[in-house]
């Protein structure tokens, strides 16, 4: 197991360090070739096939055909790289907050308005 | 000789480069965001520096995580620009600054620091951004670029107040550079968001605006955070506070603060501006 870089633990946070970042190398590398439209066209014609050239495992290809953040969080996904996942998949970041909290857009915003006044 | 004659802390979502390109600084979901901006454009025109230092980290255009530099600094003579996924424009070149960029090379990796140095690098929306901030329209190209990029994506990361010792070494660095330049720092990213997990949406406003008076007046109570800290009170993402704190740490004689504007949420994000007037004590 590799050693976690901190024993603090913040709730709902996945803290990106060098065990999720080797966990997570395959499963990041291909949300980093989204970068490229020749990719995300290829991933577009055929997720799986695209996915198993990367060898991703069977938990985080799942949770890539799910769009369940959270569970690629958990496979060692970095938010950097899943948000080219995110934008392949045409969502904004208000689009993943909700995603990630269970909220509808609407209220993730609405959150966020009442966050960022101090109303929380 | 070179002298750091001020600088500007900004935020620099790609939200921001989509709104700009689809013209809607008006808009009211964006228009307390962007008033913010003129006086510091007027400032920037009035003053015309030669040179801006830019701290900005990358979010997976130039580095993925098979090589990640904890600090690398861009000595090119531009900087491109390429699509980083999500279909926001890509702009025009950047114009670097390559002699005065070795020359902060050789000062700073002799005190200790040991940089990553870049001839070329393609430079994301965390640079590129406050240039169209600054200069709208992409009319950025006649001021020349320094990138300085911070690891803030995979731990370890550099702690606060070592981005600041190397904010430190590379104003030294400014300092010491024979050529008459008027050079401006950016400090870009933050101020306090988390984009990930069950925590996403976070904002701590109270910390956002102590941050950004401890910034004039006090930065080194800053440096006393580690980014574990920042993660608990700034969210997963507020560890981008370094850039600022690099920025800070240039800034090494008397800084009077010019300007500033908060608003919040742009995006996820509390955005905080700030225009800080720098005098050097000779």
């Amino acid at each position: 197991m590799t050693e976690r870089y901190a024993d603090r633990e913040f709730p709902g946070t996945y803290l990106f360090d060098g065990a999720m970042a080797k966990k997570g190398y395959a499963l990041n590398k291909m949300c980093y070739s989204f970068n490229e439209q020749q990719a995300r066209d290829e991933f577009n014609a055929d997720p799986e096939a695209y996915c198993n050239k990367y060898r991703l495992t069977d938990t985080q290809k799942k949770a890539i055909f799910d769009k369940d953040i959270i569970g690629l969080l958990r496979e060692g996904g970095s938010i950097y790289y899943l948000a080219k996942y995110a934008g392949l998949l045409k969502l904004n970041m208000q689009d993943i907050g909700a995603l990630q909290t269970g909220m509808s857009v609407d209220e993730f915003k609405d959150m966020l308005v009442k966050n960022a006044r101090g109303e929380v | 000789m070179a002298k750091i004659i001020g600088a500007v802390t900004t935020s620099h979502i790609p939200a921001i480069a989509n709104a700009m390109a689809n013209g809607l600084e008006e808009t009211p979901y964006w228009k307390p965001f962007f008033d913010g901006y003129p006086p510091v454009r007027d400032w920037l025109n009035e003053k015309q520096p030669d040179v801006i230092i830019l701290f900005y980290n990358d979010h997976g255009l130039e580095f993925f995580i098979d090589k990640k530099p904890t600090f690398a600094l861009g000595v090119a003579d531009e900087y491109h620009n390429a699509d980083e996924g999500w279909g926001i424009p890509t702009i025009p070149p950047v114009t670097g600054e390559s002699e005065l960029s070795w020359h902060i090379a050789n000062k700073v990796v002799d005190e200790g620091f040991d940089l990553t140095i870049c001839q070329e690098m393609r430079v994301d929306h965390g640079l590129t951004v406050p240039l169209n901030l600054m200069w709208p329209g992409h009319k950025y190209g006649h001021v020349k670029v320094i990138p300085v990029c911070i690891n803030c994506e995979q731990h370890p990361m550099p702690q606060p107040k070592r981005s600041y010792a190397l904010g430190q070494a590379i104003g030294r660095a400014v300092e010491s550079y024979p050529e008459d330049l008027k050079v401006v720092v950016f400090g870009t990213g933050g101020l306090s968001h988390q984009l990930d997990g069950e925590r996403a949406g976070f904002i701590n406003r109270e910390f956002d605006l102590k941050c950004m008076d401890q910034l004039v007046s006090e930065p080194e109570e800053l440096t006393k955070y580690s980014n574990l800290d920042l993660i608990e009170i700034a969210g997963a993402q507020g560890v981008e506070l370094n850039m600022w704190i690099g920025m800070r740490g240039c800034l090494t004689g008397k800084v009077t603060e010019l300007h500033r504007n908060y608003h919040g949420p742009i995006s996820n994000t509390g955005a905080g501006l700030l225009l800080l007037e720098h005098e050097h004590l000779d």
